[in-house]
């Protein structure tokens, strides 16, 4: 099984410890065999650990440390943002986040929907089966 | 704060003043009160003092000498609400017979506890005084415009006080049971008063009296702590 996803320049992040977590980011550099050099539209640019990084399928055409404007230009033209919120990790974050801001009120909304979502299905289930059966 | 009061005479050093004795005779004008009042400072007649009255020798002095506990003025305030548990919030309550009920909270009586309905056709819950530490204050607010608290108040939850009958037989005893479980059909439409207004306001947003009529209970997997209310 080869690597698919490579640390190099361009490479789309995401930050999975510390005080950034669960941003987007993207390498700008690469520092030594531990850090790299890392910078986001809404973050100063700053050296991380790989180890708290986890690498994204999204690559970006930018050139060694970039200027910021010139790296947020880089990022909409290749429409990070769009690309990650497609992607099934970037979707299933974003649920993740709808779920745990869920108020009391939208819990039981969702337990009510869930339940009449249940028993339409089942209804349409005994149509097909007495369908079959007869 | 109250501007500070002009001193006429600061103390320069510990032990010396600004201004002497003579000279603060006529800073504070009593010449001018003299001259007002010929001659002579004013005087105030002396009030007649009260005749002592007769007081009798104790007839008993205690052994040793009792001490008397220090004098205690302070007066305690109703408990600060926390911020999530307005007027129209509903709140979650986590003891008694009604645990895990959800009910709309009306008002804060000046013990401290909230006072808080079901509404009763809904839920179950009469108008109640409810502890605000046994509660959980969640998001979803109720409009309770319509509603008028003005006249509950901790003494309209007291127990009522019952003279005492002639002592009688068990007869008697059976009879006073029986008569002490029904409400006062005052309380039942003060109930219906407070609840009307309120249920127009809940049929408002679509599920919402399902909602109240709903327990809540955690389940398996839910970590309280993550919860947002």
């Amino acid at each position: 099984m080869p690597f698919k996803r490579f640390v190099e320049i361009g490479r789309v992040a995401l930050v999975n410890y510390g005080e950034d977590y669960g941003k987007l980011v993207v390498i700008v550099d690469v520092i030594d065999q531990n850090r790299a050099l890392v910078d986001s539209p809404d973050m100063v640019r700053s050296q991380m650990n790989f180890k708290r990084l986890s690498l994204t399928d999204i690559k970006i055409d930018i050139k060694r440390v970039p200027k910021k404007k010139v790296l947020v230009a880089a990022m909409e033209a290749a429409d990070v943002k769009g690309k990650w919120e497609k992607s099934s990790w970037g979707r299933k974050l974003i649920v993740q986040k709808r779920r745990a801001s869920l108020n009391d009120f939208d819990r039981f909304k969702l337990m009510i929907a869930k339940i009449k979502k249940a028993g339409v299905v089942r209804q349409e289930l005994a149509k097909l089966k007495k369908e079959t059966a007869s | 704060m109250a501007p500070k009061q002009k001193t006429r005479n600061p103390e320069l050093i510990p032990g010396v003043r600004k201004v002497s004795r003579s000279q603060m005779y006529h800073k504070r004008g009593l010449w001018a009160i003299k001259a007002k009042n010929g001659g002579k400072f004013p005087v105030h007649a002396k009030q007649e003092t009260l005749a002592a009255v007769e007081e009798k020798p104790p007839k008993f002095y205690p052994a040793d000498d009792i001490k008397k506990p220090l004098s205690n003025k302070r007066t305690a305030k109703p408990t600060k609400l926390r911020a999530s548990v307005t007027p129209g919030t509903v709140l979650i309550i986590l003891t008694g017979r009604f645990k895990g009920k959800r009910v709309v909270f009306l008002k804060q009586l000046t013990s401290g506890l909230l006072l808080v309905t079901g509404p009763y056709k809904v839920n179950g819950v009469p108008l109640r005084r409810v502890n605000q530490a046994y509660v959980i204050g969640t998001s979803t607010k109720v409009d309770i415009s319509g509603v008028d608290v003005s006249k509950f108040d901790d003494k309209y939850f007291g127990k009522q006080v019952e003279k005492k009958k002639k002592k009688g037989e068990t007869e008697f005893f059976e009879a006073d049971k029986q008569e002490k479980n029904t409400l006062p059909t005052e309380k039942k439409d003060d109930q219906k008063a407070v609840d009307a207004p309120l249920l127009k306001a809940l049929e408002a947003v679509p599920d919402l009296k399902a909602y109240l009529g709903a327990r809540f209970s955690l389940k398996a997997g839910i970590k309280p702590h993550e919860l947002v209310f």
